[in-house]
């Protein structure tokens, strides 16, 4: 049930593709991503202070980023003081083996499991398989995926390019390999299918003696984690098990409890469009007779200090996966989140995982910061205001670098061209004359094939703008 | 005042129909405008292809050419956009502090169509006449780079004759997004046929917008699909007067008949 | 282990702090001031209204009317009550010390609340007297809770401001739900799938 990875994903263009053709995926896209823009647009009207609101946000994690060294050892201290036991990674292997280790401490073969990006960015279920350690994701997206053998397309809802029919069906088929069996007569409708996952999951809640979480934020001057949830999985992961493990990304951190109000504000309204989400949990250490009494803390950098010391990508640390950049863009409604080949997709997506692995080196990684119009429309909704189009094109300027001194590709040389033509008047229209006009631009690029698929390439006029100025004296005679 | 007009590398080569419309519309405002003639390109399609290196050439040129200018006007969201929001990252790139401080000069006056009209000449009738029904397409760049809210539609809501209708999902992207157009053609071309059915649906004759490179995207499908929908830029719109309509220029597959 | 190994001359938390120390060399950047302000009352019609958006069912009594109402929303369910209720539930059962499995063989969980918050139509448990441990107000299907209207602030902002982080916190806003379908919401997942809310006075 972990054989689905992303690893060895084609790029982005290839992969959308693929997608673009599945007129079902989009169809599922289009009316999940609609439905929750107008939801996010009503609670977000509501607020007459939500501008002051993402600017204070920014605000705050901006200054927690600048002095997160500070943060993170009070963050350390505060938490081992209240109980915890803090570890730290250096990388993906180096966090999962800590809660493995956890794991085999107690002898256990199973681990339940609140929804976590960090738990699936470090292929946490993937490396406990290993050990002979299953993890039932208990979040509902998260169990469509787990049981799907799929993989997550979406950071707020993983199984998002799933329709209730096609979720009806997996349930059918692959509950039963995994515990309680669907229930005989269940339909498509959305509650007999949130009810059959409370069925399959309370046996696995009742039994389980480790839980494994994320946090959306990690309050420093206190040692607090904060859960933010829906469907009460995540109380259940972090209240019934004896043993919690908590698997926190070191840029979550919030610097004072006093500043998590701006979070629990923008957070919900942003990610499913209330005015708050159903329950959110937080927690300092351990509470003597009340949750469980041996509670882990496993502090993540993982690509984080890459990103931090990028410093226009920095800002996109400030993340707080609410997904509302997923949610308007008019790339991911159409291409889904797989294309992204990430756990991280969309505007988000195309700029963080490159912040977090490095460009240069992977083709796949170099084709997302392309993978966008520029349109903006996902800087418009962050509530943590990262400007997506910005880094964006300061990342494609890092990955042409990165490939600059060797041999120049074709878009390479036409660039360079175009650099030379635009240098001076004169060469342009020299240019313009030699090229036969118009669309020779497009064809010296070598852009006229893709160009032309699907549309027409504009006729060229007879005569370029500044021919016709100098001929006519702008117009006069 | 003295006014340059950015006629852009696009619109220079393939669209000067929109410059000479500026021209006319300027001047029959009472603003004589010039074009220098040492323009080239803003440098955008390099800059947001990431070659950053290449874009300092044009970067230079656009600072040589309009030095000295009160202001600077472009019938483009995007140029004008990058004019003010992209040039001094490239003059950074370059390591110059003249050209960092010559082109933050020029982009504090470096103006979109409908700002200059709206806010620098505070006009919205501009004495247009054009009898046909139109719909308009907020392009991403005027919208949220610039953020010139609705005055384009001021502006056409006092056009003559004009019927304006309301296009469904306006704000979204059409899909064009300079080298994502073909780096990305398939995406691209997904989102744009949803535009160009949108456009379709309002059962308008023209499609207007204030970028030509997005009109020549949307139009390119509208005309694959024989949509029987023309493209126009809002400067042609605005430019058109009782008894001079374009519709007498010799390309009728931009122009409506 | 190999002196070239992982984790063996240096450990991971020095080099993450290392490298967190180096990324941020050049970074400097000021917190939002903030003002800071005492909670105020909320208003406890919104705070009703807000509640029953979710779904939840709310109901306005006086306060000596709470036992009855208790009563009749439990409706002959058998309900877990915490130590510290402070009112009368006919054949409730204890808590003293049962187990998740035994929580999930009682129907219904009365509790009290620590703030209620108008904007959001949120409840805020800290699992102090009358509140009970965390999972008693989790594994029950039917979670009737009683907020006192001088409990009722008015933002998020006051909640925070008024409640303990060193205590446990569970904020509460309806009935579980998911919009895992479609990014639809749908009411009734892991949590109590009915949320049964007394404001008195």
């Amino acid at each position: 049930m972990t054989g689905a990875t992303f690893v060895g994903m084609p790029a982005f263009p290839e992969a959308a593709r693929a997608a673009l053709a599945d007129s079902q995926l989009r169809h599922n896209l289009a009316h999940a991503t609609g439905t929750i823009r107008g939801k996010r647009a009503r609670v977000v009207g509501e607020l007459d202070d939500w501008e002051e609101l993402r600017t204070r946000a920014a605000g705050v994690k901006d200054a927690a980023l600048a002095d997160l060294e500070t943060h993170l050892l009070t963050l350390e201290e505060r938490l081992t003081a209240a109980g915890a036991t803090v570890h730290w990674a250096r990388d993906a292997a180096e966090a999962s083996a800590v809660v493995a280790q956890v794991a085999r401490a107690h002898e256990v073969d199973e681990v339940v499991k609140v929804k976590s990006m960090a738990t699936v960015e470090i292929g946490l279920n993937e490396a406990l398989a290993a050990e002979g350690i299953a993890a039932w994701e208990t979040d509902l997206a998260e169990l469509i995926v787990q049981l799907g053998d799929d993989l997550p397309s979406h950071i707020l809802v993983p199984a998002i390019h799933r329709n209730r029919a096609e979720i009806r069906q997996i349930f059918v088929d692959k509950m039963a390999a995994a515990g309680r069996p669907a229930p005989d007569d269940l339909t498509e409708v959305p509650s007999e299918l949130a009810n059959a996952a409370r069925l399959h999951l309370r046996e696995k809640f009742l039994r389980a003696k480790v839980g494994v979480s994320g946090a959306n934020f990690a309050v420093a001057e206190t040692g607090t984690l904060v859960v933010v949830e829906s469907e009460g999985n995540g109380r259940m992961c972090l209240t019934l098990p004896e043993v919690l493990v908590s698997v926190v990304g070191i840029e979550k951190v919030v610097p004072t409890w006093a500043e998590l109000d701006t979070f629990l504000q923008v957070l919900p309204r942003s990610s499913t469009g209330e005015r708050m989400n159903p329950y959110t949990s937080t927690w300092s250490g351990v509470t003597p007779g009340d949750g469980p009494q041996e509670v882990h803390v496993v502090l993540v950098d993982n690509g984080r200090t890459r990103a931090l010391a990028d410093e226009v990508g920095r800002q996109a640390l400030r993340c707080i996966r609410c997904s509302a950049c997923l949610n308007v863009c008019p790339v991911y409604e159409r291409t889904g989140g797989h294309a992204y080949g990430s756990v991280y997709p969309g505007p988000i997506g195309a700029i963080l995982n490159p912040l977090l692995k490095g460009v240069g080196v992977d083709e796949q990684v170099d084709s997302l910061p392309y993978a966008s119009s520029l349109c903006g429309a996902c800087y418009e909704v962050c509530p943590v205001k990262i400007d997506i189009p910005s880094v964006l094109v300061d990342l494609r300027a890092q990955v042409v670098d990165a490939h600059r001194g060797g041999r120049p590709s074709v878009e390479a040389a036409a660039m360079k061209g175009a650099g030379q033509t635009f240098a001076s008047s004169r060469r342009l229209g020299l240019a313009q004359r030699l090229t036969g006009l118009g669309t020779g631009l497009a064809r010296r690029l070598g852009l006229a094939p893709a160009w032309s698929s699907a549309r027409d390439l504009p006729t060229a006029p007879p005569e370029s703008f500044r021919a016709w100025w100098r001929r006519t004296d702008g117009g006069r005679s | 005042m003295r006014v340059a007009l950015m006629v852009t590398c696009l619109g220079d080569t393939l669209f000067p129909e929109v410059g000479k419309a500026v021209v006319r519309l300027l001047s029959r405002l009472g603003v004589e405008v010039d074009f220098p003639e040492g323009q080239t390109c803003c440098g955008q399609p390099m800059v947001n292809s990431g070659y950053l290196d290449e874009a300092v050439p044009a970067v230079r040129a656009f600072a040589a050419a309009f030095e000295g200018y009160d202001a600077v006007v472009a019938p483009s969201g995007s140029c004008a956009g990058c004019a003010r929001h992209q040039h001094g990252l490239v003059a950074r790139r370059a390591d110059d502090p003249a050209l960092a401080e010559a082109v933050a000069t020029l982009g504090s006056r470096t103006y979109e169509l409908s700002e200059f009209l709206v806010d620098v000449l505070g006009v919205t009738d501009v004495g247009a006449s054009f009898p046909h029904s139109v719909t308009y397409h907020p392009t991403c760049h005027s919208l949220r780079m610039l953020g010139v809210g609705d005055r384009p539609l001021s502006l056409l809501r006092e056009v003559r004759g004009i019927d304006l209708r309301e296009l469904p999902g306006e704000a979204e992207c059409c899909g064009f997004g300079g080298t994502f157009a073909v780096k990305n053609a398939d995406t691209s071309v997904a989102m744009g046929a949803d535009k160009a059915r949108h456009v379709r649906e309002t059962g308008a004759e023209v499609l207007v917008a204030g970028d030509s490179s997005c009109l020549m995207h949307i139009g390119g499908l509208l005309r694959r699909q024989r949509g029987g929908v023309r493209t126009m830029h809002l400067a042609e719109v605005l430019a058109a007067t009782e008894g001079a309509s374009p519709g007498a220029s010799p390309e009728p597959d931009r122009l409506p008949a | 282990m190999a002196a070239y190994g992982r984790g063996s001359l240096v450990s991971a938390r020095d080099e993450v702090l290392r490298r967190v120390r180096e990324a941020t060399a050049s970074a400097t950047a000021t917190p939002p001031a903030r003002e800071s302000r005492e909670p105020r009352p909320g208003d406890v019609d919104r705070f009703a209204e807000r509640v029953a958006d979710y779904k939840a069912v709310v109901e306005r009594c006086g306060p000596d009317e709470v036992e009855a109402r208790i009563a009749a929303a439990l409706d002959g369910a058998v309900a877990v009550v915490p130590d510290g209720l402070g009112y009368a539930v006919p054949g409730s059962v204890p808590d003293d010390g049962l187990s998740a499995t035994d929580l999930d063989g009682i129907d219904a969980v009365v509790t009290l609340a620590r703030v209620g918050v108008a904007e959001t139509g949120t409840i805020v448990l800290d699992h102090g007297p009358g509140q009970g441990r965390r999972a008693l107000s989790l594994v029950p299907d039917l979670h009737v809770c009683v907020v006192r209207a001088d409990q009722v602030v008015a933002d998020v902002p006051d909640a925070v401001a008024s409640l303990d982080p060193a205590r446990p916190l569970t904020w509460i806003s309806g009935p579980s739900a998911t919009s895992d379908i479609e990014l639809d919401r749908v009411e009734g997942v892991h949590g109590p799938r009915t949320l049964h809310v007394l404001v008195v006075g």
